[in-house]
């Protein structure tokens, strides 16, 4: 299979095998678009019902976050990228350009919210650190937040 | 109106309301069916609301809120909230955020 490489892949050996980009506005009748369309790219990764259910709810945390939080009172843009790696790794990036977040950390705490009138839990990146094998978020106020999410496959059909 | 998987069911009788759940619940549909059963429940003031999660294949965290919301509304009008036998990505959510410790649960087991 020819391989498909972009820029920090080579990096442990990994190898971009395919990628998908996608833009939405920050609608919420597009968060079940979002999470079902990265889920049916995902696929071709063989992921077990499981993993792709856990996939499914991760990425629909994140892309809740970005119309809930980033862009609270407005419609900003919400950038996703699917890549699949060899040895079943899969990264998605949700990226926004919106509000920031200023203390990270204390963000990621369970059921921490700032928005508790709005009647959220404050469990997302919970489910999202449960979900998934590694939760990165960087982000600036003012400029906006980038969640890359990483799962890691179990290869089915190997004797381990 | 035809009733479809996809859509929240809502009946009253006596003081009992009950809610089926529709098949995705995020924040998208979670603001609908929030709307749909607190103005069922201010106009029937029910003892007992019985949300019926089985045929609930996808929930995120804003099913979390949506049902938090409701206990707590329930609580403030007297009342009691059954959690009615959840799906296991239902179960899952609420087992995550260590709701079964104050939800009750009705299962057939
Ligand atoms: N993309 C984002 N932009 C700005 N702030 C964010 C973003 N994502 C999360 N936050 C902040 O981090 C907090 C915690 O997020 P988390 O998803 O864990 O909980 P929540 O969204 O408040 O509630 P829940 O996800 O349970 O509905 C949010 O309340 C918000 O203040
Ligand atoms: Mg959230």
């Amino acid at each position: 299979m020819a391989s498909y490489s972009v820029g920090d892949c080579s990096r442990r050996g990994l190898i971009v095998r395919n990628e998908i980009n996608i833009k939405l506005p920050s609608l919420s009748v597009n968060e079940g678009m979002a999470r079902a369309a990265v889920a049916a790219f995902c696929v071709q990764a063989d992921p077990s019902a499981t993993e792709l259910a856990d996939i499914k709810c991760a990425v629909s945390e994140a892309v809740t976050n970005c119309i809930v939080h980033a862009y609270r009172d407005t419609i900003g843009e919400i950038q996703l990228r699917v890549r699949i790696y060899n040895e079943g790794l899969v990264n998605i990036e949700i990226k926004d350009r919106g509000c920031g977040i200023e203390d990270v950390r204390r963000a990621r705490e369970p059921l921490y919210t700032t928005d508790a009138e709005g009647e959220r839990s404050g469990m997302g990146f919970t489910v999202m650190e449960n979900f998934c094998d590694g939760v990165r978020v960087t982000s600036r106020p003012g400029k906006g937040t980038t969640v890359t999410l990483t799962k890691r496959l179990q290869d089915r059909f190997s004797a381990t | 109106m035809i009733k479809t998987k996809a859509d929240i069911a809502i009946r009253v009788h006596a003081d009992v309301m009950d809610v089926r759940l529709p098949c995705e619940i995020d924040h998208h549909s979670a603001v609908r069916v929030r709307r749909m059963i607190d103005e069922s429940i201010c106009a029937h003031r029910p003892k007992t609301l019985r949300i019926d999660a089985s045929g609930v294949d996808f929930m995120d965290s804003s099913g979390l809120g949506l049902l938090m919301g409701r206990l707590s509304l329930m609580k403030k009008l007297k009342g009691e909230l059954i959690l009615s036998h959840p799906s296991p990505a239902a179960l899952r959510m609420v087992r995550l955020a260590g709701m079964e410790r104050i939800i009750t649960i009705e299962t057939n087991k």
